[in-house]
């Protein structure tokens, strides 16, 4: 079964529950979709055992072959491809790898060249295994290192995607597939109105969805109205309360010292599974 | 004209709060919510909608049922599997790129723009906003950024305004850069925890490739105190100028609650007093908003 965990909202604490679910149900496959800024490695302290680049195809153009026509600079919607009189401009961080240019190009004088824009680390610890992608500093599109994790996925295993914040391509990237999402929220005006724009993404891409409200107890009561009214599941209530932000502040899943949260996070584990058999 | 961006790495560490309550006490400025895929500043500035106007982000192929001989080559041509068994484009995947159009053999596929989101000019208590929605799963991100930038740039002209203070989004990635180009300065926002300087160290980064000017805030300093040293030494060993320190408080959820800043709900408070100060820091450097 694939659970992603997501949230809309940044900070509202979904790295936190893919790290204490994943402990407390124990033989998974943890992998951090976050890859802008992957925190999952930080609270399950794994031995790094493989790190490996993640390219891209960018066009490589031979300017022998080029007889600067600039089919190429005209096919291409991103703008990263220019050909000039005398100049040819390939920029790696527009690129969209879509092939079309070599494609369009009469003197067949495009071919294609690795560029890095991340790394993919795998690690394990307490029966965890974890992959995390890390996208470059200055790289902008995360889309691809995202791709890269997710094919370490073993089918057929019980595999938890932690996604990045928002509700954009990467979020779609990362849930797409998915048995199940959970949608970490709080009890907010910001954590329900970007819930709602994650709710509304999932169901036009048809993963079912639950919500677990973390830092219950402050703000106000709309997210249960909002749940209540759409039929959506409250799968799991965590307090707000000090010692859980200490111990996530220290990089310490709070599942290890309050150990009744193992139990909590196995039933609800169980009940993401009754719902996708459902 | 000066752009000031605030940003975060991490989500969830106080950024819209800290903006919105800058928009309050800053003078002549315009604020641009950059967070295009989950906006959060319109509930704290609640801004009166002036113009709105469609984003077209990208192109999307269309493929005309009755031309089509579902040869497969576009399927088959397609990096991003955006299109289906039953030669229907899946919206959600196409990036517009053309290759399915250039591969077919009977003409039966074309680009049309596609319509990814809305951007808005307004008019809040305050002052003047540029935001947007991207619609939600929509791709160009970074180019709705963009964009609302620019409305804020007309703007901050027309009206006589120095100071663009822009929204930024977590994460590093395209809309973050689209962001930070060009502009004066960076209030990065960070907590004390483990990812919060791990985030923050990587925006730093960032801000350091682009030449962009970093000033630092650690919001809910309290909570963990020998994470905030920590932040501090980092900060000093690598000459970055910490402006802020602020302490938790329930109070900050309550303003949100309420649909204020904390400036407004709670203007004697420590979080407020904190907030001020550093943005007579920020203000200070700059030379804009007041």
């Amino acid at each position: 079964m694939i659970v992603s965990i997501a949230s809309g909202k940044g900070g509202t604490g979904k790295t936190s529950v893919a790290v204490n679910m994943a402990l407390s149900i124990g033989n998974v496959q943890l992998l951090d979709c976050d890859v802008e800024e992957p925190n999952a490695y930080l609270l399950l302290h794994p031995e790094i055992n493989r790190k490996e680049p993640v390219y891209t195809s960018i066009p490589k153009v031979d300017r022998i072959l080029c007889n600067a026509c600039g089919e190429c600079t005209k096919f291409c919607q991103f703008n990263a491809i220019f050909v000039a009189s005398e100049k040819i401009l390939v920029f790696p961080e527009l690129c969209h790898s879509c092939g079309g240019c070599a494609m369009v190009c009469p003197k067949k004088a495009i071919t294609w060249e690795k560029h890095k824009i991340g790394t993919l680390n795998s690690g394990a610890n307490d029966g965890v295994t974890i992959v995390y992608g890390e996208l470059d500093v200055s790289k902008p599109l995360a889309i691809p290192v995202i791709k890269a994790v997710k094919k370490q996925i073993k089918a057929g295993g019980n595999v938890i995607l932690d996604s990045p914040p928002g509700t954009s391509c990467a979020f779609v990237e990362t849930v797409s597939g998915s048995d199940f999402c959970i949608l970490v929220t709080e009890p907010t005006p910001f954590g329900l109105h970007d819930l709602k724009i994650a709710v509304e993404v999932l169901r036009r891409v048809g993963v079912p969805l639950g919500v677990v409200v973390n830092r219950a107890g402050i703000g106000d009561k709309k997210v249960y109205e909002y749940c209540a009214k759409e039929n959506i599941h409250i799968l799991l209530e965590i307090p707000y309360e000090r010692r859980i932000a200490e111990l996530y502040s220290k990089g310490i899943p709070f599942c290890s010292e309050i150990p009744e949260w193992v139990d909590k996070f196995q039933q609800l584990y169980s009940k993401i599974k009754e719902l996708v058999v459902k | 004209m000066k752009q000031l961006a605030v940003l975060s790495g991490k989500g969830g560490t106080g950024k819209t709060s800290i903006t919105a309550s800058f928009a309050v006490l800053a003078e002549n400025t315009v604020v641009a919510d950059c967070d295009v895929d989950a906006p959060d500043l319109h509930m704290l500035l609640h801004p009166e909608v002036n113009r709105e106007q469609e984003f077209i982000g990208s192109k999307l192929a269309v493929i005309d049922k009755a031309k089509c001989v579902k040869c497969g080559l576009c399927i088959e041509k397609c990096h991003f599997g955006a299109i289906n068994t039953n030669f229907e484009v899946v919206a959600i995947a196409c990036e517009g790129c053309g290759v399915c159009k250039i591969v077919c053999p009977v003409g039966a596929i074309t680009l049309v723009p596609r319509v990814s989101g809305k951007a808005f000019i307004s008019k809040t208590k305050y002052g003047f906003m540029s935001h947007a929605l991207l619609f939600p799963g929509e791709s160009n991100s970074g180019k709705l950024v963009t964009l609302v930038r620019q409305n804020a740039k007309i703007l901050a002209g027309k009206e006589n305004r120095d100071l663009i203070i822009i929204d930024g989004s977590p994460g590093i990635g395209c809309p973050v850069i689209a962001s930070i180009t060009g502009v004066d300065a960076a209030l990065v926002i960070t907590e004390p925890t483990l990812s919060g300087i791990h985030d923050l160290e990587r925006v730093l980064t960032l801000l350091e490739h682009f030449n962009v000017v970093p000033f630092v805030c650690v919001n809910m300093y309290d909570v963990n105190v020998t994470n905030t040293n920590r932040i501090l030494s980092f900060c000093k060993e690598n000459r970055v100028d910490v402006v802020g320190l602020i302490p938790f408080s329930a109070e900050v959820t309550r303003a949100m609650v309420d649909g204020k800043t904390i400036v407004e709900y709670s203007p004697k408070s420590g979080v407020s007093d904190e907030i001020k100060s550093m943005w007579n820091k920020m203000s200070a450097f700059l030379g804009a908003g007041k």
